[in-house]
């Protein structure tokens, strides 16, 4: 097993073990902070398939600005372990119920898929990098960007307008 | 790395950030799975991005890039969704004094 591999593999147990345990946290501070080292994971896996631009957005914008928002919201809001609620624990299991066989539905369905000859190359390929990213976005996709101001635009007023007081 | 293992990857991820939202009740950790479901997704477009880059690089040098600039968009729309949901709860926090989803099974008060 070779370096990547092995980065993988450790990446790829960091990120079921935290998203487990933001599910699983009863302290909502504490779920942030791991649903952070999930992010890092993904990172990671990102840097591994020579995505860095990617890899460093996912950084800044979801484990920056995004967890902060977070963290703020529930330290404005004064919560911890006392005030969660809690839900009936058959409703509870009836959800981890759903939710694993989702898991086995997809998992059964793409096992025999024929991806033996299907590789996602790794430290090679130059689509990742900020030139490449960049030229595509500013000459196919010119139209989405700027529509994505709008939305942006859209999101702040409707920021401001739902949390003013009224 | 064959593509199957970066598939059950993000499965067993969103997997993951279903239960959460079936499970929790707190509307900040519900919008924290969702946040994780997002990121399944995203993986999984990178993979397949490498992927295609992988099959098609001799006849197209760019193939695959579009794979990225989608988790690109996906982030964007996702900090923009983020920003109003956490509006949203604290507007409700501020009527209710909880964040209990289940105080929101009524449209009405």
């Amino acid at each position: 097993m070779g370096t990547t591999q092995v980065l993988f593999w450790f990446l790829s147990v960091l990120a079921l073990i935290s998203a487990i345990m933001v599910v699983v946290s009863k302290n909502p501070v504490h779920s942030v902070l791991w649903l952070i080292f999930v992010f890092f994971a993904i990172s990671g896996h990102y840097i591994l398939l020579n995505a860095q631009f990617l890899a460093i957005v996912n950084l800044i914008v979801y484990a920056g600005a995004i967890m902060v928002l977070f963290l703020f919201v529930i330290m404005l809001m004064n919560l911890n372990a006392d005030t969660e609620p809690q839900k009936n624990k058959w409703l509870k299991i009836a959800g981890v119920v759903a939710g694993g066989s989702l898991l086995l539905v997809l998992v059964a369905a793409l096992k025999h898929a024929d991806m033996k000859n299907q590789l996602a190359d790794m430290g090679s390929g130059d689509i990742g990098l900020i030139r490449n990213l960049g030229l595509t976005l500013f000459n196919d996709y010119m139209i989405p960007f700027e529509i994505t101001s709008v939305l942006f635009l859209s999101a702040i007023v409707g920021a401001v307008v739902i949390g003013k007081k009224d | 790395m064959p593509i199957n293992y970066y598939i059950f990857l993000s499965v067993a991820l969103f997997c993951i950030g279903v239960s959460g939202v079936l499970t929790r009740r707190n509307a900040i950790i519900i919008f924290m799975c969702v946040e994780l479901m997002l990121n399944a997704v995203n993986l999984l477009l990178v993979a397949f991005s490498k992927m295609h880059h992988h099959a098609q690089a001799a006849t197209n040098p760019n193939a695959g890039i579009d794979g990225q600039l989608f988790v690109f968009f996906i982030m964007v729309v996702a900090a923009a969704e983020v920003s109003v949901g956490l509006a949203i709860i604290v507007m409700m926090y501020r009527n209710t004094h909880s964040i209990d989803v289940n105080f929101l099974n009524r449209l009405k008060n």
